[in-house]
Order: C-alpha cells, then sequence, then structure tokens
C-alpha cells in the first residue's frame, strides 16, 4: 500500500467525528435523563436521583414486560437456531435451483416491510386466537428473526470444508457423530451469532407485539411504547440506559478480546 | 425448560432419520430444511397470502380495494409523502455514510474497532431506546430546542413535525447503510488507486474513475436496503411524526387497528409490497451490470 492513497485528508476526518456525533450522541444523552431529579425531559437535568431506578425496579409491569421479553427472546433463540442451522444445512445439500426457492421462503419475513409483515401476522392470528397469549409472541418472533440464523449459518458453511465429514466417515463415524463430533463444532460460531441475532430480533420487536399484546401481557419495547405516548415518564430514560449499557457489554467485549488477541 | 427438551428431540428425530444407508442421501436436504420452510410458511406465508387474498375479495370480489386506494387523494398523497422521506433519508445516510465508511478502510485497526463500534451501538441496540432518545433530543425542553433557542431559532418545532422524523429516521437507519458500504469498499484493491495514479491520473481522478464505480454496488446495496426499509418503517413516523402528516406504515395501521378493516389494509400492503418487490428486482439487475467491468480484476 503505497502512502499518498492512504493518508485520510483533514476534511475527512471531521466528516467522520460529526457522523459517529450523530450516530452516538443520541444515546449518550439518555443516561443523564434516566437521572433526572424531576419528571421531565429537560436536558441537562436540574438534579440528580435514583428515583426512576427504584421506580423501574418497584414496579410489577415493567418487571413483568422485561421478564417476558427475556424468556420470549431465549425461546425464539433455541427455535430458530435448531430450526434454522438444519435448514442452512439442507440448503447445501439440495440442488441450487430449489434451493434458491426454499431459501426464499426463508428469507421473506426480512424482505418485507415490518408493517405489512405485522398486520398479515395479526389478521391470521387473531382466527387461530394466538392474539394476547405468549405463544403468539413466540411465533410471530420466530418467524420475523429466523432468516437471521439461516444467512448467518449459511455464511459459516460457506467456508465449512465438507471433506472434514467425509474423512469422519471413512473412518467410521456415523451422520450424527459426524454432526456432532466435526460439523457442528466447526460452525458454532455461525450458529451462536445466528441464536444471538434471533434473541436479540425479539427483544426488540414491537411492531408485530404492538398488535398481537394485551393488557394481560406485553413486552418491554410494547410497555415502552405505551409509556412514551401517554406521558413524560423518565422511568422509559432507565430502561432504555439499562439496554444500552447490556447492548455496549455485548458489542465492545468481542472486539476488546478480538484486538487484545492480535 | 420444556421447549429446550423439545427442540433437542426434534434435533435428534430429525439426525436419526438422516442416519440410514446411503440411497436416503438425496432425501437428507429435504428433510433438513423441511421443518423451517413449514414453519416459515405456515405462520408467514400464509398470513402474508391471507392478507393480499382478502384484499381482492372483501367486502366484494374484485379490484375494489384497489380503485378506492388508488383513487383516494389522502392515501395518494401519503404514499407520496413516505416516497418523499424514503427518498430524501436514503441520500442523507448515503452523504453521512459514504466518508465514514471510506475513512473506515483507512485508518488503523484500532481507530476502525472505535469506528466500528460506533456504528455497532446503535445498530444493536433496541429501536425504542433510539426512539426515546429522539423524543426526548425534541421535545420542547431537550437539548436540540434549547441549543436553537440559544442561536436564537425560536419557533422551531420537531417532534410532530416531518422534518423531525426525516432526522430521526437518518439515524436510526445509518448503520444499515454503513455497513453494506464498508463490506464493499475493504474489498477494494487499493493498489488500484496507486496503478491509476502511476498512469498518470490525479487523486480526484483516480477515485472518480477508479474507486467509486468499484464501491457502486455497496452504494446500491445500501440505498436499496434503506430506501426500502424507510418506505415500511412505522415506530419512528408513528411515535415522533403526527397523525396530520403520517406515513404509509400509520395508515396501514389505522386502518387494522382502529377500524379492523383488513381488506383495505391488505390492498394499501399489496401496492406496498409490489413497489418493494420491483425495487429489489431493478436494483439486482443494476447491481449485476455495477459489478461486472472491472472488479473481476480487483478481488
Amino acid at each position: 500500500m503505497s502512502a499518498q492513497h492512504s493518508r485520510p485528508g483533514f476534511a475527512l476526518r471531521i466528516w467522520a467525528v460529526l457522523v459517529g456525533i450523530v450516530l452516538i450522541a443520541p444515546l449518550a444523552v439518555v443516561v443523564p435523563l434516566s437521572f433526572t431529579a424531576k419528571r421531565s425531559f429537560k436536558f441537562p437535568p436540574d438534579g440528580y436521583s435514583i428515583e426512576w431506578y427504584q421506580n423501574f425496579f418497584g414496579d410489577a409491569a415493567w418487571l413483568q414486560a422485561l421478564w417476558n421479553s427475556v424468556w420470549i427472546g431465549l425461546v425464539v433463540a433455541v427455535i430458530c437456531s435448531v430450526l434454522g442451522t438444519l435448514a442452512a444445512l439442507g440448503i447445501q445439500r439440495l440442488p441450487a435451483r430449489i434451493a434458491a426457492i426454499a431459501q426464499g421462503v426463508l428469507l421473506a419475513p426480512l424482505i418485507i416491510p415490518g408493517i405489512v409483515s405485522a398486520v398479515a401476522i395479526y389478521s391470521v392470528f387473531l382466527k387461530w386466537k394466538l392474539n394476547g397469549n405468549a405463544m403468539g409472541f413466540v411465533l410471530a418472533h420466530a418467524v420475523l428473526a429466523i432468516p437471521f440464523v439461516v444467512v448467518t449459518v449459511n455464511a459459516s458453511l460457506a467456508g465449512y470444508d465438507r471433506n472434514l465429514d467425509r474423512a469422519a466417515a471413512s473412518l467410521g463415524a456415523g451422520r450424527v457423530r459426524v454432526f456432532m463430533r466435526v460439523t457442528l463444532p466447526l460452525i458454532a460460531p455461525g450458529v451462536a451469532a445466528g441464536a444471538l441475532f434471533a434473541f436479540i430480533t425479539s427483544f426488540d420487536e414491537v411492531v408485530a407485539a404492538m398488535f398481537l399484546q394485551s393488557p394481560k401481557i406485553r413486552t418491554l419495547p410494547v410497555e415502552m411504547f405505551v409509556s412514551v405516548t401517554n406521558e413524560v415518564d423518565p422511568t422509559i430514560a432507565v430502561v432504555s440506559t439499562l439496554i444500552l449499557a447490556v447492548t455496549s457489554a455485548v458489542v465492545l467485549v468481542p472486539a476488546l478480546t478480538r484486538s487484545r488477541q492480535r | 425448560m420444556a421447549e429446550k427438551r423439545l427442540s433437542a428431540g426434534t434435533t435428534t428425530g430429525i439426525i436419526t432419520l438422516l442416519n440410514r444407508p446411503r440411497g436416503v442421501t438425496a432425501i437428507g436436504g429435504w428433510v433438513l430444511i423441511a421443518p423451517a420452510v413449514i414453519f416459515v410458511a405456515v405462520c408467514f406465508i400464509v398470513p402474508l397470502t391471507s392478507l393480499i387474498a382478502r384484499s381482492f375479495v372483501e367486502p366484494t370480489p374484485g379490484f375494489g380495494q384497489y380503485v378506492a386506494v388508488l383513487g383516494d387523494a389522502t392515501t395518494m398523497r401519503i404514499l407520496g409523502r413516505t416516497f418523499s422521506v424514503a427518498f430524501q433519508v436514503t441520500l442523507v445516510t448515503l452523504i453521512l455514510g459514504y466518508p465514514y465508511a471510506y475513512l473506515m478502510t483507512l485508518v488503523s485497526t484500532r481507530t476502525r474497532t472505535i469506528l466500528m463500534f460506533l456504528v455497532l451501538l446503535p445498530f444493536w441496540s433496541s429501536l425504542m431506546a433510539r426512539t426515546f432518545a429522539w423524543i426526548a433530543l425534541f421535545h420542547p425542553e431537550g437539548v436540540v430546542l434549547s441549543a436553537l433557542r440559544v442561536v436564537g431559532l425560536h419557533e422551531v418545532e420537531l417532534l410532530g413535525t416531518q422534518l423531525g422524523v426525516t432526522i430521526a429516521m437518518v439515524q436510526v437507519l445509518l448503520p444499515f447503510m454503513v455497513l453494506p458500504l464498508y463490506s464493499t469498499m475493504s474489498g477494494i484493491d487499493r493498489r488500484l488507486l496507486d496503478a491509476a495514479s502511476s498512469l498518470g491520473a490525479s487523486k480526484l481522478r483516480a477515485f472518480v474513475r477508479v474507486y467509486a464505480p468499484l464501491s457502486l454496488p455497496g452504494v446500491f446495496a445500501g440505498s436499496v436496503l434503506l430506501f426500502i426499509m424507510s418506505l415500511g418503517f412505522w415506530v419512528t413516523p408513528r411515535l415522533i411524526g403526527s397523525p396530520q402528516e403520517s406515513l404509509v406504515g400509520q395508515l396501514i395501521e389505522t386502518r387494522v387497528g382502529k377500524l379492523l378493516d383488513f381488506a383495505g389494509a391488505g390492498a394499501i400492503s399489496t401496492v406496498l409490497l409490489v413497489i418493494t418487490v420491483l425495487l429489489l428486482l431493478i436494483s439486482a439487475g443494476a447491481m449485476r451490470r455495477a459489478s461486472r467491468p472491472i472488479s473481476g480484476g480487483a478481488r
């Protein structure tokens, strides 16, 4: 690489700094807001307190919504990683044209606009009595999250050498043994990434959840949505801050460990 | 957990099915893919087809819903507004994101990690948290309007305006532009720029004639993704915008939520779907053309 073309100019650096600020500043504002002393979104806050944290951790509705989101997300992650991994393995074994069609079906939820998917699912789930119950949330979120697992596992299979399977088989391993001892460990990072993707998709999903919710069962994003539309309540800043803290950890930890390994 | 045992059972069940003598291999692919395809077909394709079908049969069979939707001035105005917002959001994210992604390919590993973190944090964090952040920022007492008042702009309003919706959507969707741009740009061989210089091209000329065309697949991918996502966006316009200036997502929601008019909502959804699919087809063609000329040699 020659130095001539590789030194970023001053203007480019300034531009990138501005874009970086645009990306991150809105999120950074949320943190001080969660410690505000008054019921307001004034920035910077007039005074600080942990009142809204106490409010969140003392409120059964918020905690129930958080718990619903967590367990629904976990179930969705399990369902999607099993179905998605099997499907990705199947795509590799099918003739190209059939695989393309199957892939089209599996990726459809990714391409269709969220509001259209949500209304379509809602219209049928109403008939199937799947609105307002946990089963409905799990099925809707799983179907919206499955493309992410198929895509990530497919990507990790792209670099997978199937001669390894043949080698294991030639040494006498059965198919289950080959899958469990050779294939799965090698594509495990892809499967784990897919499962994480599925969990986050479910945890974050709000459009379908808005339609499927009932006062009896709500997920965290729905509770946030309702809170924002109803009143000025800094408790939502607390929820956002907690989500941000967890997200930062999840995003930062792999980046840090990877750079340390180098 | 019951679910875990169930899924473990399914896995072993299917693998046992596969664990048969050789002749069964061809069926292996089908057996593996079937559970997922059946699941998506039942819980997604059936609902989607049923929604589209309802728009053609309710209340009377025919194109009545489409005549009503496409003949309604308000609906057409909302569609037009949605297109205009989607276009603006796409253009602004491209202008913001292109130089950012380009810089990412030039800097040291450590700086790149930081720049990547700044993109991934909003990408991974909750849409509701990000939208709430903008509500707080645009609040009359919030930091943006307070700052604007200091500069002397007292009359500006952002909450409940199209400008506010556009600004928030740009930030919320920006990562979806930067990531495809970066992934394309990081695959471009920078020695091609040196080659162009050695043949007498200026820095600018080398960039415009060599680098920019090679980065086009990323530009197409990012722009189409952004445009499609903006068209179907619901949460941010719903919470930051106003009912007077609603976008197509809000229109669909109102039909279903307030009127339980699935046929009408289905017709608008179908229009939106057709537009989305057309855009995807056009962009697929364009991308194939864009990546043809020299990229083969670049890798």
